[in-house]
């Protein structure tokens, strides 16, 4: 009875909200509408309708699945200390970055599905009825460890909010395990997508020990940046109480990680640039253009501008503990690292070709959309994700099948003194 | 475990009285069991190059609610494997969806249009090429000839030649006499049934000025009369590696190398992602961006399963040295076409073939051979 009870409130919570809110969701749902028409046009015509050729066979869907596989793998820089290394500072934080993972995994899924040729056959993956070419392929790896990563950031915020709303406690020994899991999970979605390209001697471009550790460390520059932004919003809309020390705690993270996705990508240009050869010919397309073929040239130094002067801000310990300007730096490293990690780093290794041949890449409005209507579908399901647990968090939200009496006021204010473990009511 | 997998299926398209012509197949006695139902006459044109009336490309069925009701009681009768389940269940409600459909008054679909879609149904559900039993690979062929007949109103007889013991193919190509033309280009996409609207090349012929082997500052799209001055040429293609990086990449092992060394691709199992396209070092592979388009009059009607049958929009196909061909004792059409002789090809444990003659007496080399693939395409010079 707790779960009909759950699942009603969970719809009540999606569902209801100011003006603003409805705002919010309606303007999302158009675009989704407008990105289901795109993908309908490109199921009936082809990926013909899209800017993707024989030479650049990848575009703009899979340059957004390798980013978002960062940020759902950021995730991880949260639970790792509020579950593991009790830090309380982050337990409020947590079920917000679990549902970040979920919806950009909804994201890359989605992007995986819109991209493949012919979905229709797409049952060929699943164990048992295809023939899955496990442990061989490395995009057999990554269908495995993101599903498996979906389901442990569902199952196990669904496990602690449900019992919350319950009024049960949760015994922290029973989801620790799959915590712990989780962390090494997420570590390995991002190193198999790293190396679904790098394990290609075809393309030099990806062929290279860094790419693994340069992903994690613009996972983990994007994904807390993104995460600081959104605690930052629900705080000033919400009355979740995010406390500074958090947001503080995460801007270290984030210019940390900046710092060594700087020294990483200038190693990378190093290796590339001080002594050209065969294989630097693509970088060379990225960061100079060849014969005038300069795509990407924009793009890239765009990014590496704003690269290096959000990591500057945060690196200054004063402009940092300033909301001010972390909030500004934060959104400029995010847009950074999504150019550099989506467009900068697949696309390039198309052009030229492993012939030599230089055919160029611009996404058309059928990917745009489509693009467009999957980031807004994680919006949403974000959105969705942090109303309905917000208010069980702060105790709003309570199975009304409930025996026991809630907790006084004062033992409320007690738990949020201490918090030594997540709230949890007493019996 | 596969056991009476055609059959299931066939029973279920024939209790919805959908496809009576061609319900050759045993234990019919199950079928006295389950009361079947008339089926109204169509009531749309049965001319077969009319176009359907209804909008629903041909899908739409006349049954009533009874036949589609009895699907599902009677298939659940029978021991089923997973896929064939699958099959069932998604076949009753397709079912189900034409019993919808059937208040339409005009749905006009022709028997002919009927029939491929109810083909390409059960084509839908098949299994991976080399799971299939012998008799399943003669159903499917049955079925993709047929429905080439109906979509094209061509006949053609589609192979599945197994390679032959002791023959591995290997090809050689001489820079030195090669001239350009690209009569080899022409050959290979009209031998191959390759799409006319996106231009589709297996082959490309690469120009290049003399001296210097090199890819990077060499034309594949040069639009003047041939041979250039100063200029010589080298053509590229599938090279077929003995260790092709492309094959295991793939997550659904759709394309694999036969024991002759050709590299193929189960077009059916292929869910077009591409990766293999992002794992070939020598740019070999093919992708329908679009609904592959060949005339009927220039359709090629000697095609193999992993060969040139005619291929459909979303999945990858490559050169395979005209597999329906070579399996055959045939040259490539391309070395065939070729006007100067600058193509061998021919069976690499045959001491005696013109393809060792080379290996043994020129000075051959490979391209990237850095990379551990091991192509079986020599280049060399006279």
């Amino acid at each position: 009875m707790h779960l009909k009870a759950f699942l009603l409130n969970a719809l009540d919570s999606a569902t209801s909200g100011g003006r603003r809110y409805h705002v919010w969701m309606g303007t999302l749902t158009l675009v989704m509408l407008v990105g289901a028409y795109a993908y309908w046009v490109q199921l009936r015509d082809g990926l013909q309708v899209t800017g993707m050729t024989d030479h650049v066979s990848w575009g703009l869907y899979i340059s957004n699945f390798t980013f978002l596989v960062g940020l759902a793998a950021a995730a991880v820089m949260l639970v790792l200390p509020a579950y593991i290394l009790e830090d309380v500072d982050f337990s409020r934080a947590v079920l917000v970055a679990e549902g970040v993972a979920v919806s950009a995994l909804s994201m890359c899924l989605a992007f995986v599905v819109v991209d493949i040729g012919n979905p229709l056959a797409s049952w060929h993956l699943a164990p048992l009825l295809g023939l899955l070419n496990f442990p061989r392929s490395l995009l057999a790896w990554d269908v495995v460890v993101l599903n498996v990563y979906l389901a442990l950031n569902l199952a196990i915020p669904l496990y602690i909010l449900y019992n919350h709303y319950a009024g049960r406690t949760v015994e922290k020994s029973s989801y620790l395990p799959f915590m712990y899991l989780s962390v090494f999970w997420a570590v390995s979605i991002h190193m198999v997508t790293a190396f679904l390209l790098a394990g290609l001697p075809a393309r030099p471009f990806w062929n290279s020990a860094l790419l693994g550790p340069r992903f994690l460390a613009s996972a983990f520059t994007a994904g807390p940046a993104f995460m600081i932004l959104l605690l930052g919003l629900i705080r000033s809309e919400t009355a979740y109480e995010i406390r500074d020390d958090t947001i503080q705690k995460l801007a270290l993270i984030t210019v940390v990680a900046a710092q060594i996705n700087l020294i990483m990508l200038g190693s990378e240009l190093f290796y590339k640039f001080y002594f050209p050869t065969e294989h630097s010919i693509n970088a060379e397309y990225l960061f100079f253009g060849i014969d005038g073929h300069n795509a990407l040239v924009p793009w890239v130094w765009t990014a590496i501008g704003m690269n290096l002067l959000a990591t500057a801000i945060l690196t200054a310990h004063p402009l940092r503990r300033n909301l001010k300007w972390l909030m500004p730096a934060c959104l400029v490293l995010f847009i950074a690292i999504w150019i550099e990690k989506g467009l900068g780093l697949v696309i390039p290794g198309f052009v030229p070709s492993p012939l030599g041949e230089i055919v160029e890449y611009v996404p058309t409005w059928v990917e745009l959309s489509v693009t467009a209507g999957i980031f807004a579908m994680g919006l949403f399901i974000l959105t969705v994700l942090v109303r309905v647990a917000l208010p069980i968090e702060m105790g709003h939200a309570r199975s009304p099948y409930i025996v026991h009496e809630q907790p006084s006021a004062r033992e409320r204010a007690r738990q949020r003194r201490d918090r030594r473990s997540r709230p949890a009511e007493q019996p | 475990m596969r056991t009476d997998r055609e059959l299931t299926f066939e029973d279920v398209l024939r209790y919805a009285g959908a496809h009576e012509a061609q319900a050759t197949f045993e234990a019919q006695e199950t079928l006295l069991t389950v009361g079947r139902t008339e089926r109204p006459e169509p009531t749309g044109s049965t001319d077969p190059d009319a176009p359907s009336a209804c909008g629903c490309g041909g899908a739409c069925g006349r049954e009533d609610a009874g036949a589609g009701g009895e699907v599902g009681s009677s298939a659940l009768d029978k021991r089923v494997d997973r896929r064939n389940a699958l099959r069932m269940l998604f076949g009753a409600a397709a079912i189900g969806s034409q019993v919808a459909s059937a208040c339409t008054p005009l749905s006009g679909a022709t028997e002919a249009e009927r029939e491929a879609k109810l083909l390409e149904w059960e084509e839908y559900f098949k299994g991976h090429f080399k799971l299939m039993t012998a008799e399943e690979k003669a159903a499917t062929i049955r079925r993709l000839e047929r429905l080439t007949e109906l979509r094209k109103g061509v006949s053609v007889g589609i192979s599945s030649t197994d390679a032959q013991p002791g023959v591995v193919f290997g090809y050689a190509f001489n820079i030195s006499k090669c001239q350009g033309y690209r009569n080899c280009v022409d050959a290979c996409v009209s031998e191959n049934n390759q799409d006319r609207n996106s231009r589709m090349q297996y082959i490309r012929i690469f120009e290049m000025e003399d001296g210097v082997v090199d890819l990077d500052h060499a034309d594949a799209t040069f639009q003047h009369e041939v041979p250039a001055e100063g200029h010589f040429y080298l053509g590229t293609q599938c090279f077929q590696c003995a260790n092709p990086p492309c094959v295991p990449v793939c997550p659904v092992q759709a394309t694999w190398q036969e024991p002759d060394g050709i590299v193929v691709v189960d077009y059916d199992w292929c869910i077009g992602c591409r990766y293999c396209l992002a794992a070939c070092p020598y740019w070999a592979r093919r992708f329908n961006w679009g609904p592959p388009e060949v005339p009927a009059e220039e359709l090629n009607p000697r095609q193999h399963y992993l060969g040139n049958r005619l291929r459909k929009k979303g999945v990858v196909e490559k050169c395979t040295f005209c597999i329906q061909r070579s399996r055959a004792g045939r040259l490539p059409a391309c070395a065939e076409a070729c006007p100067t002789g600058a193509r061998v090809f021919g069976n690499l444990l045959d001491p005696d073939s013109e393809i060792r003659w080379v290996l043994e007496n020129k000075n051959v080399f490979r391209l990237k051979q850095d990379l551990n693939t091991e192509p079986r395409f020599w280049y060399f010079t006279d």
